[in-house]
């Protein structure tokens, strides 16, 4: 595989490394979706399938979510950018490997059983 | 819950995920106050802005115009299975604005990390929230040698509304900073649901 000549631009150097997002993707770099940071994302079966077909960060992606993990959670553990993942998740999704969900898509604030669950969770932290 | 199962039949319950940002200044505590509560290291990602026009699909896979990254740092706190609180910091310069709204879609609110060495840094962050009507609290982050302000002047300075909580904290402690999360989300549910959270569109 060749590196493409890419010059990142970085803004703090505490940031990490961005993996060739346009390689990642096969160029295809604008995603369909536009999940939140936070849309959480839970594989829908133990491993990735052997059959051809899925790229390697996909695969990646089936295995660290077996539990539910946020897009920002999956793209900091795959040194990704969030779009991305986004788009490798377009790819997942329509091949039923993962489903997510997009707290985007439950317009109401929570009721007063999850702020009374949250502050009673931190406060025990 | 057992998410585990191998090859699950129909859609497994996901928990809630809550986001809350955390905004201020550069160098204000941010990342340290998401380091202190959350339950591993800050986590770090980055969002791409490519400039208008650019050829994603160019076959090359070679950029040919400019890219900015933005990065964040965000930590998670389990609550139960059920419920997941992610606190996001949000970049500090307003050249990021679209990566606030974005960040702001489905925020639950914000905590405004003021230093009143250099209380005009946060600033913006107290302008964006209450365009984008956000629920939010300021935090005063305390520095050794910093002059202190009582709370009623920074809200004077900011010009707050009165039902906005202004509290005193240290972003390096965990009770100082489960204290200033337990508070925005005091204040949030104090509110209720007179306002819709929108994007500010710049
Ligand atoms: N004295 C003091 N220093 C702090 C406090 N919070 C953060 N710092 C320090 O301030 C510096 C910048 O903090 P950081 O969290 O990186 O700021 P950010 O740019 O807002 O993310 C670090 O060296 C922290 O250790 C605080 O409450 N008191
Ligand atoms: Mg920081």
């Amino acid at each position: 595989m060749t590196m493409p000549d890419e010059e990142p631009v970085w803004l703090d150097d505490a940031a990490g490394p961005v993996v060739r997002p346009y390689a990642v993707t096969g160029g295809r770099a604008k995603p369909a979706n536009s999940f939140n940071v936070v849309a959480l994302v839970l594989s829908t079966r133990s491993a990735p399938p052997s059959e051809v077909g899925i790229a390697p960060e996909q695969a990646k992606i089936i295995h660290l979510c077996q539990r539910p993990l946020a897009l920002a959670e999956v793209a900091a553990h795959l040194s990704l950018p969030l779009g991305t993942v986004r788009v490798l998740l377009d790819g997942l999704i329509a091949q039923g490997f993962v489903q997510v969900n997009d707290p985007r898509q439950a317009a109401t604030l929570p009721d007063d059983s999850v702020f009374e669950a949250l502050i009673n969770g931190l406060r025990q932290l | 819950m057992d998410y585990v199962n191998s090859e699950r039949t129909g859609q497994a319950t996901l928990p809630t995920a809550i986001k809350i940002l955390i905004a201020g200044g550069f160098g204000v505590g941010k990342t340290t106050l998401v380091g202190s509560v959350s339950e591993t290291k800050p986590l770090r990602t980055e969002e791409v802005l490519s400039e208008q026009g650019v050829g994603v699909d160019d076959i090359s896979g070679v950029e040919a115009k400019s890219t900015t990254t933005v990065a964040m740092d965000f930590g998670r706190i389990t609550i139960s299975e059920e419920l997941v609180l992610y606190l996001f910091g949000t970049p500090g310069q307003d050249r990021f604005w679209f990566v606030w709204d974005e960040l702001t879609i489905g925020a639950l609110g914000a905590v405004v990390l003021a230093d009143t060495r250099r209380l005009a840094d946060c600033f913006p962050s107290v302008d964006y929230f209450e365009r984008a009507r956000l629920p939010f609290i300021v935090a005063v982050n305390c520095f050794e040698n910093a002059r202190r302000y009582s709370l009623d002047e920074v809200r004077l300075a900011l010009d707050l509304d009165p039902e906005v909580p202004v509290m005193l904290c240290d972003a390096r402690q965990r009770q100082s900073s489960k204290d200033v999360l337990v508070a925005l989300v005091e204040h949030v549910k104090r509110q209720g649901l007179t306002r819709r959270p929108e994007p500010v569109g710049h």
